[in-house]
């Protein structure tokens, strides 16, 4: 089989289930696929989705290679309220743009790389290690903002937010350009076999010669750069670091998009297209709620039903496909480490 | 003293050090008033942190703890304001409620084999979600019998008040300790988190104990819920929020292993009264943020994990290196 034939039926799954909810919402919504152009920019529920996703879609792209080598990062939120903070405070104290974003791209290094080095340095469980950082970041958020709602004038920096290139919006451009360049990057090279030999099993890895270490430190670094893109787009949207609510949750909107992509939490394959359409079909399910006139007060409820019925369609009980499961693995005969790795996770 | 006990010893004697270097500063915070108060602030979360304990100790983890307590306190309120119910029978209504939602979720994890972590995150969502449906507005409380259970309080030696609710969370607390070391449930919990496969070998029933444990955090929270709405004679669907990460956090402050198996409930709520602590603090100091609280309690749950990880590694030695790195 091809290799685009291969892709395209990795992604089939996500690809009918974001279609099967976009038909729903323009059933119930009239008008809901038109696009218009004024003023320059595109303008349209479907643009309205792709623009708000954004976020979401960054974080999913960072969080879908942490989850294939068997990791999970719970601070994407926090680091995004941190990356704000350090990008609208370097702002307002009068430094250039590219300088303020440099600065904010490095605290979401920093902090991926404080995350990294808990998890391959002090063995600590992944949830463990960066429920550290989601308690105390937006803290540190807040010690950046010194309390305040920073907000900003710089236009340069609101451009990300709510700019438009070619009448495409910028977040869309920027995630979008993000998540092919990580395609790129992880399927053109050997990294992505590399980051699922560690998922799969860390230890038959290295005896492969794998160095799980680096790897593991370099895919939460990807994790931490993408949430700081997010945490800088929410900020340049909102024109200002809110410390307290920026993010806020967005970790399981993030952990859940990689879910619906497919992407089993026991590591191994993964596909960051699935969890990018993923990202999407949560922000279709927001938009869709709005748009439909339903009241608002449902719109957990449903998403809560909504994640309900993937998972029974995703169960390893119900389903033979290796979605859950990990390639040639065995439900009944896993190991009991294994079987706690299951519980935990 | 064996390893298992020296995270409980050393969450004891952090706890003990903080509170003399806290009477060092301010005296008054030895009273028993400020005990009292200790107890009374932090008394749902001690009543959840139990529930969580049981969880975490089977090697599981439950998100939505603190959505089941926003929607337990709109749940009463709306029951009060609009049937005729007395507030005893609302609460156990509620208990039956929250106790079947947990077993759901315990019920979905086991038979589709799920990650408890993404089944109790839609639990988080139904269970706000239902809140906001209820209402979206925030409800006063107001009943005669609430007055009297809030005004129920022991007077202690030195003018502090033990309050209803206080009282409450240790009776919690005692009880979870009683049913984890006393009784098969809880040793079930413990050969659970140790292993499903050789808790299975060893005839300990999977399905059921994970359904019951579920259920328990469902309670537990339920009952948090009631405590929660009487403590701010309110019900509002926005309350509550992050209330499942402080409850975490304090379990592992309390020893407890996160992947499951090892670990103590007084842990937790000595875990419960560091944070506590932190908090009273910063009120009696005046000059801090608020925020430091989060700081804080970041850095002590890095350094509990350190210490634990120091730990098992000293006792187990090589063993444990090849666990981790397979």
């Amino acid at each position: 089989m091809s290799r685009t034939r291969e892709f395209l039926r990795r992604i089939l799954p996500q690809l009918v289930t974001l279609a099967a909810v976009l038909g729903l919402i323009a059933a119930v919504y009239p008008g809901f696929f038109e696009v218009s152009m004024a003023n320059g920019r595109l303008y349209g529920s479907l643009i309205d989705i792709l623009n708000r996703g954004a976020p979401v879609a960054l974080l999913a792209i960072g969080m879908t290679l942490v989850i294939a080598t068997r990791g999970i990062d719970l601070s994407v939120g926090a680091i995004m309220a941190i990356c704000g903070a350090v990008a609208a405070a370097a702002i307002t104290s009068g430094l250039g743009l590219a300088a303020a974003l440099g600065l904010a791209l490095a605290a979401g290094l920093a902090c991926g790389l404080w995350n990294g080095l808990l998890v391959v340095l002090f063995g600590i469980q992944p949830i463990v290690a960066t429920l550290i950082l989601m308690v105390a970041g937006r803290g540190i958020a807040q010690l950046v903002t010194e309390g305040a709602i920073l907000t900003f004038t710089h236009e340069g920096l609101i451009f990300l937010g709510s700019g438009a290139v070619f009448g495409v919006p910028t977040p869309v451009l920027i995630w979008f350009a993000a998540g092919a360049l990580a395609l790129l990057v992880v399927r053109r090279t050997a990294l992505g076999m590399l980051i699922e030999a560690v998922g799969i099993n860390r230890r038959a890895g290295a005896l492969a010669g794998v160095g799980a270490g680096a790897l593991i430190v370099a895919v939460y670094m990807v994790s931490g750069l993408c949430a700081g893109m997010a945490g800088v787009i929410a900020a340049a949207d909102i024109r200002g670091a809110d410390a307290n609510n920026a993010g806020l949750w967005l970790e399981l909107d993030a952990i859940l998009a990689v879910v619906i992509g497919g992407t089993s939490l026991l590591g191994g394959r993964f596909s960051i297209a699935a969890s990018l359409i993923g990202a999407m079909i949560i922000q279709s399910v927001n938009t869709g709620i709005l748009l439909s006139g339903f009241p608002p007060e449902f719109n957990l409820i449903i998403k809560a039903a909504i994640i309900i019925v993937i998972l029974v369609l995703q169960s390893p009980r119900l389903r033979a496909g290796p979605r859950l499961r990990r390639p040639g693995g065995r439900v009944r005969g896993a190991s009991a480490a294994e079987k706690k790795e299951r519980v935990t996770s | 003293m064996s390893s298992r006990h020296l995270p409980l010893a050393a969450t004891l004697l952090i706890f003990l050090v903080a509170y003399a270097a806290c009477y060092a500063q301010f005296p008054a915070m030895l009273s028993t008033r400020v005990v009292g108060n200790l107890l009374t602030d932090n008394a749902f979360l001690g009543i959840v942190a139990v529930g969580m304990t049981f969880v975490i100790l089977s090697g599981g983890i439950d998100l939505s703890v603190g959505s089941v307590i926003a929607f337990s306190g709109v749940f009463i309120a709306v029951m009060l304001r609009d049937t005729g119910l007395h507030p005893l029978a609302v609460f156990a209504l509620l208990l039956v409620l929250t106790t079947a939602f947990g077993a759901a979720m315990g019920a979905i994890i086991h038979l589709l084999e799920m990650p408890a972590f993404i089944v109790t995150l839609a639990g988080m969502f139904l269970a706000r979600g239902m809140a906001y449906v209820l209402s979206i507005d925030s409800i006063p409380v107001t009943h005669d019998f609430y007055d009297t259970l809030q005004g129920a309080y022991w007077l202690m030696p030195g003018k502090g008040r033990l309050t209803l609710i206080g009282g409450l969370m240790l009776l919690v607390v005692l009880g979870g300790i009683l049913l984890a070391h006393r009784t098969r449930f809880g040793a079930n919990i413990y050969a659970l988190g140790g292993g499903v496969q050789a808790a299975r070998l060893m005839g300990v029933p999977v399905g059921r104990t994970t359904v019951g444990i579920y259920a328990l955090s469902g309670l537990l929270a339920g009952l948090a819920g009631i405590v929660f709405s009487l403590y701010t004679s309110a019900g509002y669907s926005l309350a509550a929020v992050g209330v499942e990460l402080d409850a975490i956090a304090a379990v592992v402050i309390g020893g407890t292993l996160l992947t499951g198996g090892s670990g103590f409930i007084a842990g937790t709520f000595i875990g419960v009264l560091i944070m506590g602590l932190i908090q009273t603090y910063i009120i009696f100091d005046g000059t801090l943020s608020s925020w430091w609280t989060k700081i804080v309690i970041g850095i002590l749950l890095f350094a509990f994990i350190l210490l634990q990880k120091g730990l098992l590694w000293a006792s187990t030695g090589r063993r444990w290196r090849l666990a981790g790195s397979g």
